[in-house]
């Protein structure tokens, strides 16, 4: 079957990409690269942080870059004063939205939310913070999961069910009350479904998934998914 | 500006460990210039009672935690034309603000602190200034003009941001900070 292509055009660029493909994988291609934190290689789009928003003409609205399939003759922006306004709102959100102390942090220098504010400057929370204080879950063996330093991004839950398969962990509530649980919200030990994997750990792009007793820096993989969506080609 | 006056900066310390003000001595040999062109009029370094008038920039290290400290950072900001934020406590409440996830907080920490550890005769102290409800970043008090990051930021830090106030050039922490 002939797959059909496309052409559009990313920053003045012309792409030519497979219908299906996505704006950040056909901006990927050619080389330019859109801030994500939610995305990771071999999951399924989430579109949550909306850190990856991009510009299409024709319409004001904003666009996830990852979860936007590529349409032919779209003119795509990837970087414009008021992109790198939004995405700096949007680091501050997060930031501000739970506990987030990078000194006692177990990931502060390998935390992804860290980096990418630092790349777009952002030097202080411009919004008042929302002081939280949820429990943390260190009843398993080994894993530990600390609400207050979690961003939502959802990728330790979409890792647990697509590619190790189980389902253990699973969000509750709306809005800020959001939180990550395990099975039928019990505590971690009890969540009979967990292979305790470590996958959720490898893929947490802040400090809110680790290993106790592990540097974090030796925990952190986030290609892991990609690598396994690869390997398992081979079998069908 | 006239180039042979100095200009008159101070340092505050708020509520953080006095590692920004390390931080700052560790500029090293660079204070030796730093001190032919400023004149630090308020500093813990310098044995200065009251805040005084007419001060060109301020860096003030620490979250605000204490009425006391709401006052001064108040009366700081009223006698200052450019104030900093130096450091992750001043930036984002830090290590001060732990606290205020607590019920409570200020209530629980003295609680901790005095009462907990104690075995005879437990009181919390009276005299001293209340806690404020939460630590928090100086911004949400008064308008800060710059900001340093990090725990502690790191003496090159604090010096690009004054030599580049000192110049009368707008510094921006792009590509030279480090977030927490």
């Amino acid at each position: 079957m002939n797959q059909h292509t496309m052409k559009l055009k990313i920053d003045g660029i012309e792409v030519e990409c497979v219908e299906g493909s996505t704006i950040l994988t056909a901006a990927k291609a050619i080389g330019i690269n859109i801030p994500t934190l939610c995305y990771l290689d071999g999951l399924t789009p989430y579109g949550g942080c909306r850190l990856c928003l991009v510009e299409v003409s024709g319409t004001s609205k904003l666009f996830p870059a990852c979860a936007t399939p590529v349409a032919s003759g779209m003119e795509v922006t990837t970087q414009s004063p008021k992109l790198y306004e939004y995405r700096k709102m949007v680091l501050q959100t997060l930031l501000a939205e739970r506990t987030h102390i990078c000194a006692v942090c177990i990931a502060n220098d390998h935390c992804e939310l860290q980096a990418i504010a630092n790349q777009h400057g952002v030097d202080h929370v411009f919004y008042e913070r929302n002081w939280s204080s949820n429990k943390i879950d260190s009843t398993h063996n080994f894993l530990v999961i600390d609400p207050n330093r979690c961003i939502l991004c959802t990728r330790c839950v979409r890792v647990c069910d697509e590619l190790e398969g189980v389902h253990t962990l699973d969000l509750k509530f709306r809005g800020k009350n959001t939180d990550v649980i395990m099975d039928q919200d019990e505590p971690w030990v009890k969540a009979c479904s967990c292979t305790s994997c470590r996958k959720c750990a490898k893929v947490c792009p802040v400090g809110a998934i680790y290993i106790e007793g592990e540097n974090i820096e030796y925990t952190k993989d986030p290609d892991v998914a990609a690598f396994i969506v690869e390997r398992r080609k081979r079998l069908k | 500006m006239n180039p042979n006056q100095k200009i008159r900066v101070a340092t505050v310390w708020l509520s953080g460990c006095s590692g920004c003000h390390m931080s700052f001595l560790d500029q090293d040999e660079r204070l030796i210039d730093l001190a032919k062109k400023i004149s630090l009029v308020y500093s813990p370094f310098a044995d200065i009672k009251e805040f005084p008038k007419d001060v060109t920039i301020t860096l003030i290290e620490g979250a605000v935690a204490n009425e006391e400290q709401k006052e001064l950072l108040k009366t700081v900001r009223s006698r200052t034309t450019v104030l900093v934020s130096l450091g992750d406590c001043a930036v984002t409440g830090n290590v001060a603000a732990l606290r205020n996830g607590l019920p409570h907080s200020d209530q629980a920490v003295l609680e901790r602190a005095y009462k907990d550890p104690a075995n005879l005769q437990s009181q919390i102290p009276a005299q001293v200034p209340k806690l404020l409800t939460h630590a928090r970043p100086l911004h949400e008090i008064v308008k800060v003009d710059h900001y340093i990051p990090g725990c502690p930021p790191s003496a090159d830090l604090i010096n690009y941001m004054l030599t580049e106030l000192l110049a009368g050039r707008t510094p921006t922490m792009e590509g030279h900070s480090k977030y927490g």
